[in-house]
């Protein structure tokens, strides 16, 4: 196919879109702002702003242009296929867009007078309940903004416990080799070390060498399950069981526990504290990168020592603990975050759950794990399956199959974007090489799939055919091709400034 | 149900393919004894209008912002948001896209951060900015533990002008990192003495403005303090529409600025998401925390946008990361870059002159309320006021909210332990609020004390 140029670099509907701060002319205005009118004297204290700030001024429809633009070089879970492991791309319900929006919910300020937010903290009590009833856990710390803030919420709990029952000389944590990064990087944060568990050839839990490494130093071990292989780790409760027997806690990173809902109880596995994503497991928007929200279960023993603020039912409605001494018997080991937790993200997420229902929620989890075991059953005679199945919701390929092409996990997952699939997870879980990891979810149609599997069968049996350099030049279709990481890398450029970041 | 779209006659194809005889046997790796056969004993599932007039019973119990005059702010503060920046924000392409680590299908996403970190960098005189934090108080946490790692020193001293949640937030994050935290009593007046705690075992100062209690301050000196012995000034600003109208941090010599962005774009949500804003100096660009953007070129030379310098990140660094973050608040720097791309140069220096006018108009409404005095010497749009030597104002906000008025917060809800903060009364105005709702402020004020 011959290159096409045009004289504008656009494309039809490949739309060349400038930077904001090359656009505009001052003096407009986007958005009505009333004048001041005067005042006596300012109470600026003779600090007021001496130099411009150097924003573009735009009107309304150039704003809508560029932001309509830009959102047309994206990939969405709406756009397409997008079955990229771990991360749990499933279809977000707009009815949680609008719940979120509803003016008593959305325009409510967190310093209100508890008796104007019974409302708001009714859905923080509701969300909580299904939390707790969904994994059998008695008690839900409901402020970590993310999976990493739960996590370091749940070994935040661990170390008062330990600290709090003169343990403090426990200060090490095991961790698998699978794990992801941010399980090493909150242990530390919580002044641990770090000490990895190797996998097993099936993909799990070395358990004989985690009982080796366990004794009166270990303060908890932090394991993924469903694990990041995509497996559930089938000697979890022998796991649990030696774990405490050390005086150890059991710590489950729950980002996977979307496989699992409603089918397993996590305190049936001996799970002492567990982060649940929200924006995964209850399908909250993932908005290019976030907000999220890491609610994390805590057992029994490690329930006192929960982060400020919490709900409770108290004589006059619902009350909303905010200092340590409003509620007796609790030890919070602190506060994680500015005010409430992440509200909005709560109403949508019990949008979701009050639209499934028990029964949805067990029929997701069902019909994630079928999806999954249907990929990899169905691309398992042309890609290389790491470990045999069944798998929970997503499935793991390593670049065996790619031996002697010359071409890459990389450029395979690159190769799939011109075929208009989201590529899935690359290199990740590091414990097998050259990773593919697919995660299809349950809000994908079986005509979707088989639509995928018959475009990676293709290009598997290209791959083999010897057609490197065609994988080696993909993407060819989207806005942009390949970009130059290393580039972005040696010489930053972090911002627009003027006249330094013409077009290249 | 209705997001899921197989028939049972697409789950027999599909269990035939895999060759198992029942979806069950694909969970065999699950211990027998922890198998549920049957769903948890919650609810089922409900249908679409059902769950509406839950959500809408629920909403009808709490007393919305705008229907009342409103004076709350406290680090989260009650702007007008163009109807432009919510319908922009819900377009399927942004609201449904993953963190972009796919770059040529994600130009989106990236352009809009490396657009949102140039504003940071604008608005607060910073060199570099992050792509976002969790919200106003980690990003706080997360700068002091920066500088300790810059300087290699272990005392972080935190003002008291910083907000209660970001004291508390920095606290429990440095608890465990060995480092040596002293947090100032709560300053209303701003009569602390910060330059002389700094010492040559200080890594940073943190201080906010304008302050929790509402006052500004000219930070030049402290800066010059803290350089002098090696430290760090670290500047929280918890309200990023007084940058409109006030001196930048930058100007001032702060070393790093961390913010809430919540202010543009996206509303009040009761305090959650917010929006964490983070920039600092060039040279400390590699002790950062958070994603970065950058600018690079394709293979075609044709500019384009990456994730950057992610050798600092926990995915690549896993324990020795400078933070754990991981997901951060994209989708609400989308909200706070298109409010001000709206809003521009004109529109934010006038919102702002807009924002102090009103806070003035309201102080000088106030003086009509016998016994009751502003106590802060300067301020942007929030101020603290001295209601009388007997009055609790956390009982005063009540009867206010008895009469329909959300009345300001009580300095004592953060501060139980400082019986002289309890007739304190925390009050904003910004460009929402109208001369009626002053007059209904002053009279309810001067009915309930």
């Amino acid at each position: 196919m011959a290159e096409i140029t045009t004289f504008s670099g656009n494309r039809g509907l490949q739309l060349e879109e400038p930077l904001i701060f090359e656009q505009g002319s001052p003096g407009r205005i986007g958005t009505d702002v009333d004048d001041a009118g005067p005042i006596d004297e300012d109470r600026l204290a003779g600090l007021a702003r001496k130099e411009a700030i150097g924003l573009p001024d735009l009107s309304e429809p150039q704003v809508v242009r560029h932001y309509t633009r830009l959102s047309q070089k994206n990939y969405g879970i709406d756009s397409g296929f997008y079955p990229l492991g771990s991360c749990t791309m499933k279809h977000n319900p707009r009815l949680s867009e609008k719940m979120a929006r509803l003016p008593g919910l959305a325009d409510l300020h967190p310093f209100q007078p508890k008796s104007t937010v019974q409302g708001a903290l009714s859905v923080i009590d509701s969300l909580a309940h299904w939390l707790k009833g969904l994994t059998g856990m008695p008690a839900v710390a409901m402020s970590p903004a993310a999976g990493a803030h739960g996590e370091w919420c749940g070994l935040m709990s661990i170390r008062a416990y330990h600290d709090d029952h003169g343990e403090g000389h426990r200060t090490r944590v095991l961790v698998p080799e699978s794990a992801h990064g941010t399980n090493p990087a909150t242990a530390s944060m919580c002044g641990y070390s770090v000490d990895p568990v190797p996998a097993t050839e099936r993909g799990r839990v070395d358990v004989a060498a985690l009982k080796a490494k366990l004794g009166p130093d270990v303060a908890c071990i932090m394991v993924t399950n469903p694990n990041t292989c995509g497996l559930f780790e089938d000697e979890i409760i022998e796991i649990a069981r030696a774990t405490h027997e050390a005086g150890a806690f059991f710590y489950c990173d729950g980002a996977n526990y979307n496989a699992i809902v409603g089918r397993v109880k996590v305190a049936d596995l001996g799970v002492d504290a567990m982060h649940i994503n929200l924006h995964k497991t209850f399908s909250t928007p993932h908005g290019g990168g976030g907000p999220g929200a890491g609610p994390t279960v805590l057992s029994e023993k490690l329930a006192p020592y929960a982060p400020l603020p919490f709900v409770v039912h108290g004589t006059d409605g619902l009350e909303l603990v905010e200092h340590a001494e409003q509620a007796p018997g609790a030890k919070p080991f602190g506060r994680v975050k500015g005010y409430h937790g992440q509200f909005g993200v709560f109403v949508r997420a019990l949008a979701y759950i009050l639209s499934m229902g028990s029964d949805g929620l067990r029929q997701a989890s069902s019909d994630a794990v079928l999806n999954a075991n249907y990929l990899l059953a169905s691309l398992k005679d042309v890609l290389s399956a790491s470990f045999d199945g069944p798998c929970m919701h997503e499935c793991l390929f390593d670049d065996r199959f790619l031996k002697d092409s010359g071409i890459s996990t990389l450029d395979f997952a690159k190769m799939l974007i011109d075929e208009g699939f989201h590529p899935m997870t690359m290199y990740f879980p590091l414990v097998v090489h050259g990773a593919l990891l697919m995660e299809p979810t349950e809000t994908e149609s079986k005509e979707t799939l088989d639509g995928f599997i018959k475009v990676v069968r293709a290009l598997a049996a290209k791959a083999k055919g010897g057609e490197a350099d065609d994988f080696k030049a993909a993407p060819r279709l989207t806005p942009r091709r390949r970009l130059d990481e290393t580039q972005a890398a040696r010489q930053p450029v972090l911002r627009w400034k003027h006249g330094a970041n013409a077009e290249g | 149900m209705r997001y899921l779209p197989h028939t049972d006659a697409d789950r027999r194809a599909m269990l035939a393919a895999i060759g198992a005889k029942d979806v069950d046997s694909l969970f065999k790796d699950v211990p027998a004894a922890a198998r549920l056969d049957q769903p948890v004993d919650l609810p089922a599932g409900l249908s679409e209008m059902a769950v509406e007039r839950a959500f809408t019973r629920m909403a009808g119990q709490n007393l919305s912002a705008g229907c009342a005059p409103f004076f709350i702010g406290a680090g989260i503060y009650r702007h007008h948001v163009p109807a432009t920046v919510d319908q922009l924000l819900t377009r399927g392409e942004f609201l449904t896209s993953y963190t972009p680590y796919q770059p040529e299908v994600s130009q989106g996403t990236l352009q809009y951060l490396f657009e949102f970190q140039t504003q940071i960098c604008m608005l607060t005189g910073m060199e570099v900015a992050n792509a976002s934090m969790y919200d106003g108080a980690t990003a706080c946490a997360e700068a002091a533990v920066m500088a300790a790692r810059v300087t290699r020193k272990k005392k972080i001293i935190l003002s008291g002008s910083l907000h209660p949640h970001y004291v508390e937030t920095t606290e429990t994050v440095t608890k465990h990192l060995g480092l040596e935290l002293e947090s100032l009593s709560p300053d209303p007046f701003g009569m602390e003495d910060l330059m002389g705690r700094v010492d040559s075992q200080t890594a940073c100062v943190v201080v906010q403005n304008p302050g929790f209690f509402g006052g500004i301050r000219d930070l030049t000196q402290l800066a010059d303090a803290c350089h002098e012995v090696g430290a760090l000034l670290v500047v929280a600003v918890a309200e990023p529409v007084s940058l409109g109208l006030i001196t930048p941090p930058g100007a001032m010599g702060a070393d790093i600025v961390v913010g809430e962005g919540q202010s543009l774009g996206m509303g009040l949500q009761f305090g959650g998401p917010g929006l964490g804003l983070f920039a600092t100096r060039e040279k400390y660009v590699r002790q950062m925390p958070g994603r970065l953007c950058g600018q690079t070129v394709d293979q075609d030379g044709k500019r384009g946008f990456v994730l950057t310098l992610s050798t600092r990140e926990q995915h690549i660094r896993r324990e020795k990361a400078t933070s754990n973050i991981c997901t951060n608040s994209g989708l609400c720097a989308l909200a706070f870059t298109m409010h001000l791309s709206l809003l521009g140069e004109t529109g934010l220096t006038r919102l702002a002159k807009l924002n102090h006018a009103n806070a003035v108009r309201l102080e000088q409404a106030l003086r009509q309320v016998k016994g009751a005095k502003v106590i802060s010497q300067s301020y942007f749009n929030e101020f603290s006021l001295y209601l009388g030597d007997d009055v609790d104002a956390a009982d005063v906000v009540e009867k206010l909210a008895a009469k329909g008025i959300l009345g300001g917060v009580a300095a004592a809800r953060f501060f139980p332990h400082w019986p002289e903060l309890r007739p304190v009364l925390l009050l904003a105005a910004t460009e929402t609020n109208t001369q009626d709702d002053m007059e209904a402020l002053v009279s309810a004020l001067n009915e309930v004390l």
